[in-house]
């Protein structure tokens, strides 16, 4: 036919420009020449979701290179983070990964209670691991029907985020918000769950499986969505550790490294679950990984909700952890630490402390010096997104843009944590 | 069983001349009953006001009720410049880009407290409210606001969109509130 | 103010430190640095809840990361993270790089920290070790100053590129010195 020797023709520039640069296309601004269209992805774009730029040079429908910029969010977290005291520090976490805060708030308090050594009781750290795993959860179901959407399929988006509904109101039960959740205080949890939040959990994981059944099935053996996402953008596992990959991303190239097992944190390993694993790294993989962590997360709020501890929901550490405003209105300490600890006159030792959780990209780790003064001396966060986004341009090259589009997907980049 | 036939809520007549077959308004008010209820917003969502945004969008608060069916990501095509998230100032220039590309008439939606005013990220990095750049018809607080909070903006901007009139396009005023902006 | 990481706390530290395995493997990572590259390259061995931290000088840390990189029995081949750090008060230490590195296979962390005057801000590159470390680098670069040298790219990455000043240089405040309406006198400054 006509069209397949037009286009013949043109696949000949790709060989002739590997060729020229002695085999490896390295992405480079300079590789300008007259028969290659240069395209400008973003930073609005529909299909990038958050905005991030992507100079493309394109040879036709293929991509020879791509030139990212980012910083378009940048809102200067760790610099922000260095004027505020530490209960002021969490909503700046909530807005990293804004599609799981819970994570990130947890996080940080964990970093924040290794550096004062406060231990936290079973009862709030199996809650905390209910609210992460369903911060998980959360996530995965956005990554994933927002892949749909972008293959074309808008009815898992519709249907999944009716449960993220239903997630959202079991966080206000919680916390009282609905996305950026602030959740949680420095020693444990601020309220013990409400009857009306465990009846809410039941409920949710009663009827979320079906809901979570009939995604897979609309997805896992659909043979558009396959030929779509099977074998785009794959990633060998040691590129993958060399580009500092963590997350979902890593464990679809094949490297089992989660750190609720390698580094457990708030009782993960009192639970029993399993760490699902890819083959080849690509989009498929991915999105398999993502929907068998949502099976597993779903075992663990199960065992941790069978198995709540009776108990306290927080450390007793009033240096630290709110007094409940009864107190603080008829007990003159109470009235004290309040004051203390809201205007941030919290006792710090002096020293550094890393900590890490595995977030819904990752590993997510707080890196936190304190001088002993208020506000830290230094936080720097390790951001998944940030480090394994660097991979983009080199996963790109060689495909077409609407693979590009989807393996930008499949990614779960999230602006926020990208840019903090 | 309930036969009652449920009561299909539409949108009200505009206050005109009634008789057989006909009725008499002013153009002003057809054309805004017609703007207001079909507003196509342009959601150019940066951060987490986004995600209240796609939870506005899903079935359960639904924003095409509104009129707002067809979110499009083209500024030549969509009538509301729905602003959610913290814009740094490396967005700015890009804002004001997707605003100038905008057809009359145009509105614009400042969601979310970055949107409005910087939010809680006074830094050096983060434009202090999009209405240093652009004008701004709606506000709606927030962090992020809830999806009704969102809706509640959305009529308001119906309200301005129903209630403007035809010249105001071109009349001084709007002419020198865009040049106040350096905006042609 | 001196380097506060001198000076330690108390209980959490104790904790950390009665936790003999990863005591060991810390004993294990340090005699094989010693043994590398010299017990005087490192100053300032401590262990901070658990994590072997060092300090070296910007010359060696090439060969410190590639050696821990290459060892066959360590095997770190995983770059955490990378950040940097401004001290004013030490005199020719003004600015710093932190690197965390992590093996996967034995569950080891180790932190290792150099210090460079703010005049010569110029630290050997790790992008041929760690792909991750492109843009850690290109943020430090944007951040402080830093300069890499055999960075393949160099420029800043989050913030605007024609800014002229280094932001998180301890200086420099968080505010935009240019807004005019949130002025100092309604925040109470």
């Amino acid at each position: 036919m006509a069209v397949n020797d037009a286009l013949a023709g043109t696949h000949k520039i790709v060989e002739e420009a590997q060729e020229q640069q002695g085999g490896q296309l390295v992405p480079t601004l300079n590789d300008f020449s007259q028969e290659l269209t240069t395209l400008n992805l973003g930073p609005t774009h529909p299909a990038t979701h958050g905005i991030f730029q992507n100079i493309l040079q394109m040879d036709g429908e293929r991509i020879i290179s791509g030139v990212p910029t980012i910083g378009y969010i940048h809102r200067a977290f760790e610099k922000i983070a260095e004027r505020r005291p530490f209960y002021q520090i969490t909503p700046l976490t909530d807005r990293m990964n804004y599609c799981s805060s819970p994570i990130n708030n947890i996080g940080w308090h964990l970093t924040v209670e290794k550096l004062l050594g406060v231990t936290v009781p079973k009862r709030a750290q199996y809650m905390r691991v209910i609210m992460m795993e369903l911060a998980r959860i959360a996530d995965h179901l956005i990554c994933n029907s927002i892949l749909g959407v972008d293959t074309g399929a808008f009815t898992g988006f519709l249907y999944v985020f009716q449960e993220r509904e239903k997630i959202y109101e079991i966080y206000e039960e919680v916390c009282g918000s609905r996305l950026t959740t602030n959740m949680g205080r420095v020693g444990g949890m601020e309220r013990d769950f409400s009857p009306v939040a465990i009846e809410k959990l039941r409920k949710w994981l009663k009827e979320f499986p079906a809901v979570m059944k009939e995604f897979e099935a609309m997805f896992n053996r659909n043979r558009i969505f396959m030929d779509r996402v099977v074998n785009v953008g794959p990633i060998t596992a040691e590129k993958a550790l060399n580009y500092g990959f963590t997350g979902p991303n890593l464990r679809a190239a094949g490297v089992d490294y989660d750190v609720r097992v390698m580094n457990p944190y708030s009782s993960y390993e009192d639970f029993e679950f399993d760490i699902p694993v890819g083959t080849n790294g690509d989009t498929y993989d991915r999105f398999i990984v993502r929907n068998e962590e949502i099976w597993q997360s779903l075992r663990i709020i199960n065992q941790a909700l069978d198995r709540l501890p009776e108990g306290p929901f927080h450390a007793d550490a009033p240096h630290y952890y709110l007094p409940p405003k009864q107190a603080v209105y008829k007990n003159m300490e109470a009235l004290i630490y309040h004051f203390k600890i809201i205007m941030g006159e919290i006792d710090a030792p002096v020293g550094e402390v890393y900590q890490s959780v595995e977030g819904g990209n990752g590993e997510l780790g707080f890196y936190l010096i304190s001088d002993g003064g208020r506000t830290p001396y230094r936080l720097h966060f390790r951001r998944p997104c940030f480090i394994y986004y660097q991979a983009y341009s080199e996963m790109v090259v060689g495909t077409s843009l609407s693979d590009a589009i989807v393996i930008l997907s499949s990614m779960n980049v999230i602006a926020g944590e990208l840019d903090a | 069983m309930d036969t009652r036939v449920p009561e299909i809520k539409s949108v009200a007549a505009p206050e005109g001349i009634e008789g057989a077959g006909f009725f008499a308004t002013s153009l002003e008010k057809v054309v805004g009953i017609a703007r207001a209820n079909s507003l196509w917003p342009l959601p150019f969502a940066t951060s987490c006001c986004g995600i209240e945004f796609m939870a506005t969008m899903g079935a359960h608060y639904d924003i095409s009720r509104f009129g707002s069916e067809r979110p499009s990501f083209s500024p030549r095509q969509a009538d509301l410049l729905m602003v959610m998230g913290t814009i740094a100032k490396k967005m700015a220039p890009i804002v004001k880009q997707v605003y100038e590309q905008m057809a009359e008439p145009r509105w614009v939606l400042a969601m979310g407290a970055c949107a409005c005013s910087g939010g809680i990220f006074d830094s050096y990095s983060v434009l202090q409210g999009i209405d240093r750049i652009i004008p701004v018809d709606v506000y709606i607080p927030g962090c992020p606001p809830r999806p009704e909070q969102v809706l509640d903006g959305l009529m308001r901007v119906q309200d301005l969109a129903k209630n403007e009139s035809i010249r105001r396009r071109n009349s001084p005023e709007y002419q020198a509130l865009l040049a106040s902006y350096n905006i042609k | 103010m001196a380097d506060p990481t001198k000076e330690e706390s108390t209980a959490a530290q104790e904790t950390a430190a009665a936790q003999d395995p990863t005591a060991q493997q810390n004993a294990q990572v340090l005699a094989l640095l010693h043994s590398l590259f010299g017990e005087a390259t490192f100053t300032d061995v401590h262990e901070p809840y658990g994590l072997l931290t060092v300090t070296t000088k910007r010359e060696h840390i090439h060969r410190i990361v590639a050696g821990l990189q290459q060892d066959e029995t360590l095997k770190f081949h995983f770059l955490t993270t990378m950040c940097g750090i401004n001290y004013p008060e030490n005199l020719n230490q003004e600015l710093g790089m932190i690197y965390h590195l992590h093996s996967l296979v034995h569950n080891i962390r180790v932190r290792i920290k150099i210090f460079f005057p703010l005049a010569d801000p110029v630290v050997p590159t790790l992008t041929d070790l760690y792909a991750a470390a492109n843009w850690m680098e290109r943020e430090a670069y944007d951040f402080y100053g830093i300069i890499f040298t055999g960075h393949p790219n160099l420029r800043r990455i989050l913030n605007v590129e024609d800014m002229d000043y280094h932001p998180m240089r301890k200086q420099y405040p968080v505010e935009d010195g240019t807004r005019e309406d949130k002025t100092d006198l309604f925040f109470g400054r």
